[in-house]
């Protein structure tokens, strides 16, 4: 009997990855190519759709080639996908060719809608119908900032000629036939992002719609996160999609955290730090986000608690893009390792203002603590360290929200691969680190919402039972020093907080 | 006696073209600058762009030194770019293979072990990043040391001290040991770091084939070899199949 896999497809902030799984949940082949990041103006980040796309269908074909043994499509039990959320796509029914570029989740044109937001209706009216406060990073923000400065547009989606989706729903709409017939659905996890779905049931919200002045006819059904929505009509044809989720649920999923305290944080351009709440919509007191974890078929929704940090691995690809100062991102760790601490030196990441647990939209990064002193491997340290604070905030409010304290962070994500990094995350959480076999668990947890779907696994417990560490770091910073470096980072960030002013203010 | 290359210096010169200059040059520049005509400029740019000594930037299409060129003599490979490379495929190797992965690169005498994925049997296991293995008794060891990787005399001076009845003491053994694995392909170590256990490892290549580091396999004497001695040849196939992987994806074509 042939072998059969799982094909998962990753479309990421950077890049568009394919992999393929076999049954034990193991790499069989993997794929992937980075697109353009358009920075037009400070602040803002555009993707093109169509280079995307182009890219997905290339990553496509050579992951069925590049796996030593070539791999027939009809070996490819079923596809997953996961994505980078909140990216807004906006394209021509008609055409299919997308209305612009695509305005990407880092992206903070929309800042001067937020103030307004806060000031009217207020949080309270958002936090109860999606779960989430207005900020800069959610789709719906980009719609009404779109309407508003695209001259025609509002009137077009009012006539039903133009389609909004999330990256899940144009690359589902591509590979199902596009103009021709192409399915425009989204799912749960995918919605929760936008701002315009009622969290408690799952539909899109009436008064959000008409708040944000969005034309019902624009969205895409939501469906759940593994279920057959249809069978690819480009690329592979026959071969059925069975799930999408949005890529940090994704990775709560490949690592099996299904049960209720299960907590999983997945470092990559940003971070993401998912605690599993069960069935239970849990409102957060300290600055996370309530959102769909994963919607199984007719089963009830799961539902997770979020602390999203914007900036981590963009953090150095910044430093390594516009600065210079290394090669690649993992000669990070090796530029750091020159020197024995910071130097007194610390580095915000603030570049799209700071997301949870603070979500101060008018936060800018700086750099403190300078002195002649500081080298570059002083200022790698801090780019390293500041992915370690970062996850330590979120881990204070996901423990003063959640009865249970944590007690190990299971981690996954490209950083994971930077030990210098994954030490000083335990040191400064003070409870173990633990990276699972599979650090690709953003894809891995599309591939088994797919397989599952499509019966190439039975249930969450063989899941489970492919789940093993591969490596594990124990705290051992001295708790005086922890507290004064701690504190050391609170008061840098004091000093990113309102360098944006609101307009009015001279 | 054959002549000089012409392709050569000419690739010669526009390295020197290209490193004289403060800036970045286009095709037309290059050409113009050494009476070349653009198609040959473009393919001699293009070769070495392949092998990494010249960069072209995606946006303007202009060309400068490529980082390879600065690595030169030294071949250098940062250690913590191999761990990030090779992490998809340790993790594979160590989930197929059912026990722990290490990938090592020499230093000073010794092997640092550079990446460490646990045996997947859920036992308390701690990591090993950053400890020094001995290059003659370890089989990470052996495979840099027989594709020169670590040179043998730094093998010499760090003294082939006796770990088990096993080690491998004497320049004549060492000698024979790594003639085998570059017949081979792999080498292994039988109980001579320490009882009951042994290893298995195969080299890691980079560009042009040039051996950057070692992944080995290591665990139960019994389980990584065979009842005569010899390594089992389903570890074999999966540790290779794990290190022509990660070769491919740090440049080297052919393996």
């Amino acid at each position: 009997m042939v072998e059969r896999y799982v094909m998962s497809i990753d479309q990421g902030t950077n890049s568009t990855r394919c992999i393929l799984f076999d049954r034990g949940g193991r790499l069989v082949s993997v794929a992937q190519r980075e697109h353009q990041q358009h920075f037009p103006r400070p602040g803002w980040v555009e993707h093109d759709a169509v280079e995307i796309w182009h890219n997905l269908r290339r990553v496509v074909s050579e992951v069925l080639t590049g796996s030593g043994t070539a791999v027939d499509g009809e070996q490819v039990a079923a596809i997953g996908l996961a994505n980078q959320r909140e990216t807004t796509v906006l394209w021509d029914r008609r055409t299919g060719t997308p209305l612009g570029r695509a305005l990407v989740w880092q992206d903070t044109r929309t800042g001067p809608l937020v103030e307004e937001l806060r000031q009217r209706p207020g949080e309270e009216f958002f936090l109860d119908r999606c779960g989430l406060p207005p900020s800069t990073y959610f789709s719906a923000l980009r719609i009404r900032w779109l309407f508003d400065h695209v001259k025609g547009l509002e009137q077009r989606a009012k006539d039903g000629e133009v389609l909004f989706g999330t990256m899940e729903s144009w690359l589902v709409w591509n590979l199902t036939g596009g103009v021709d017939g192409g399915l425009h659905i989204t799912d749960a996890t995918n919605a929760s992002r936008t701002m315009l779905m009622n969290i408690h049931t799952l539909t899109w919200d009436e008064e959000l719609l008409a708040f944000f002045g969005v034309p019902r006819p624009m969205l895409p059904e939501i469906r759940s996160s593994a279920e057959t929505y249809g069978e690819a009509r480009a690329l592979l044809p026959g071969v059925p999609i069975t799930a999408a989720l949005g890529d940090q649920q994704a990775a709560l999923f490949g690592q099996t955290c299904f049960s209720p305290g299960e907590a999983k944080c997945t470092y990559g351009t940003g971070s993401f730090l998912l605690l599993n709440t069960g069935t239970d919509v849990v409102r957060s007191r300290h600055g996370l986000l309530t959102t769909v974890a994963y919607k199984i078929g007719d089963r009830p929704p799961v539902y997770a608690l979020e602390g999203s940090i914007a900036v981590t691995g963009a953090l150095v690809q910044w430093f390594r893009d516009r600065l210079g100062l290394i090669s690649s991102a993992p000669e990070i760790e090796t530029l750091a390792r020159t020197v024995e601490d910071n130097g007194g030196c610390y580095i915000v990441p603030a570049f799209s203002g700071l997301f949870a647990p603070r979500w101060r939209s008018d936060a800018r990064g700086v750099i403190v603590g300078l002195t002649s002193y500081i080298t570059s491997g002083h200022l790698a340290r801090a780019v390293l360290e500041a992915t370690g604070w970062q996850t330590r905030e979120v881990v204070d409010a996901m423990n003063a929200d959640s009865s249970v304290a944590l007690k190990e962070l299971k981690v996954d994500g490209g950083m994971t691969a930077d030990n210098l990094l994954m030490q000083f995350i335990a040191d400064v959480l003070d409870v173990p680190v633990v990276r699972p076999m599979v650090s690709e668990t953003v894809s891995l947890g599309a591939g088994y919402a797919a397989g599952l779907a499509a019966g190439y696994w039975t249930d969450l417990e063989v899941l489970r039972r492919n789940w093993h560490p591969a490596s594990r770091w124990l705290p051992r910073m001295d708790p005086g020093h922890r507290e004064s470096e701690y504190d050391n980072w609170r008061r840098a960030v004091e000093r990113s907080l309102g360098w944006i002013r609101s307009p009015g203010a001279s | 006696m054959a002549g000089p290359v012409q392709s050569i210096e000419r690739a010669a010169a526009i390295l020197r073209l290209l490193a004289a200059g403060p800036r970045r040059l286009g095709l037309g520049e290059v050409a113009a600058s050494l009476g070349l005509a653009k198609g040959t400029a473009h393919g001699i740019l293009r070769t070495l762009q392949h092998v990494d000594f010249v960069e072209q930037d995606a946006t303007t299409g202009k060309y400068q030194l490529g980082a390879a060129l600065l690595h030169l003599g030294t071949s250098y490979l940062d250690v913590n770019e191999l761990r990030s490379r090779s992490i998809n495929w340790a993790d594979a190797l160590a989930a197929r293979s059912g026990e722990a992965v290490r990938l090592g690169t020499p230093l000073e005498g010794m092997v640092l072990v550079v990446h460490h994925v646990f045996r997947p049997d859920d036992t308390l296991q701690t990591l090993d990043v950053g400890a020094l293995l001995p290059l003659h008794a370890s089989s990470l060891g052996k495979v840099l040391l027989a594709y020169g990787t670590a040179p043998f005399d730094s093998a010499l001076e760090s003294g082939l001290d006796a770990y088990t009845r096993h080690t491998l003491v004497t320049r004549e053994q060492l000698t024979r040991a790594l003639a085998e694995v570059r017949e081979q392909g792999w080498a292994v170590e039988n109980q001579e770091m320490s009882m009951g256990e042994a290893g298995l490892a195969v080299p890691i290549r980079g560009h042009g084939g040039l051996v950057v580091g070692a992944i080995g396999l290591s665990g139960p004497v019994e389980r990584i070899c065979d009842s005569q001695g010899r390594p089992r040849p389903s570890l074999i196939t999966l540790i290779r199949e794990a290190a022509r992987a990660i070769s491919r994806d740090l440049g080297a074509a052919r393996w």
